[in-house]
């Protein structure tokens, strides 16, 4: 369960969810992943920490470069994807409930 | 933190369920799901048609600010009771979910809460699966959106 919550809080900051889709092209070292953002190294090398203690990004030296790849497998975890969905859900119905609320005080 | 939407879809099925609790006497819950300006407002897209009762049907629509479509859904309603049922299919227009058969039921809390459930089934569970993976799909779209507005950023 403790793992599971860590994967939702990874992919709920919007730069996190860039860097996935950019190691989801090819694997990358950390420099070229933060040449892609306006952030600070220290901010993106952050996000990247966060990102492989969830095991959503898997670390491999090839001589004296540390490349990130995307660990699939954690992604296509289908307990993982209910999670976004269900925000999605909640968000849509604190919506509803908040449009009703007006509608009701305005009668 | 306390969860006020909760899904139950469990591994290998082709439906899940999707309960909420709403702070809305019932009639206003109901009224939210059956008036066309009510649903344009909570879900954010245009109403082509919404004929609420047994044997009508509906339409939805969302476009982009240059006018193109970007979202189309229809279905037709095979029950509804006031302030109780809703029975309808639903289908994404362009997208690979199929049809879905739509079971919503309402129930009275409290005078000013109620509850809403919602059964949803898909023709199999891999087109459950797809549309599972939608949340978080719509939340890479985005990232990717991002990403492409820095890498213009810096041409």
């Amino acid at each position: 369960m403790e793992t599971r919550r860590d994967v939702f809080q990874a992919i709920a900051d919007p730069t996190r969810r860039a860097i996935l889709v950019l190691v989801a092209l090819h694997a990358m070292t950390p420099g070229a992943i933060a040449d892609n953002f306006d952030s600070s190294r220290q901010t993106i090398s952050k996000h990247i920490q966060i990102l492989t203690e969830c095991r959503l990004l898997e670390q491999r030296q090839t001589g004296r470069e540390i490349y990130y790849h995307l660990n699939a497998k954690q992604m296509k975890d289908v307990a993982d994807f209910i999670d976004p969905f269900r925000k999605m859900w909640d968000e849509r119905f604190n919506k509803l409930e908040t449009v009703m609320s007006k509608f009701k005080t305005k009668k | 933190m306390e969860q006020r939407t909760k899904v139950k879809a469990e591994s290998g099925k082709q439906d899940y369920v999707i309960a909420r609790e709403f702070d809305l006497p019932l009639e206003l819950l109901f009224r939210a799901f059956t008036e066309s300006d009510l649903v344009e407002e909570w879900m954010d897209t245009k109403v082509l048609k919404l004929e609420s009762k047994k044997h009508g049907s509906y339409q939805l629509e969302k476009r982009d600010a240059q006018g193109n479509v970007t979202f189309r859904a229809n279905g037709a309603i095979h029950e509804l009771i006031p302030n109780q049922t809703i029975i309808r299919t639903f289908e994404m227009e362009n997208a690979p979910a199929g049809v879905q058969l739509e079971i919503y039921e309402f129930e009275k809390l409290t005078d000013d809460t109620s509850k809403l459930n919602m059964h949803v089934i898909y023709e199999t569970a891999e087109k459950r699966d797809q549309v599972l993976q939608y949340g978080l799909v719509q939340g890479v779209n985005w990232a990717h959106n991002r990403i492409q507005e820095v890498l213009n950023k810096l041409k």
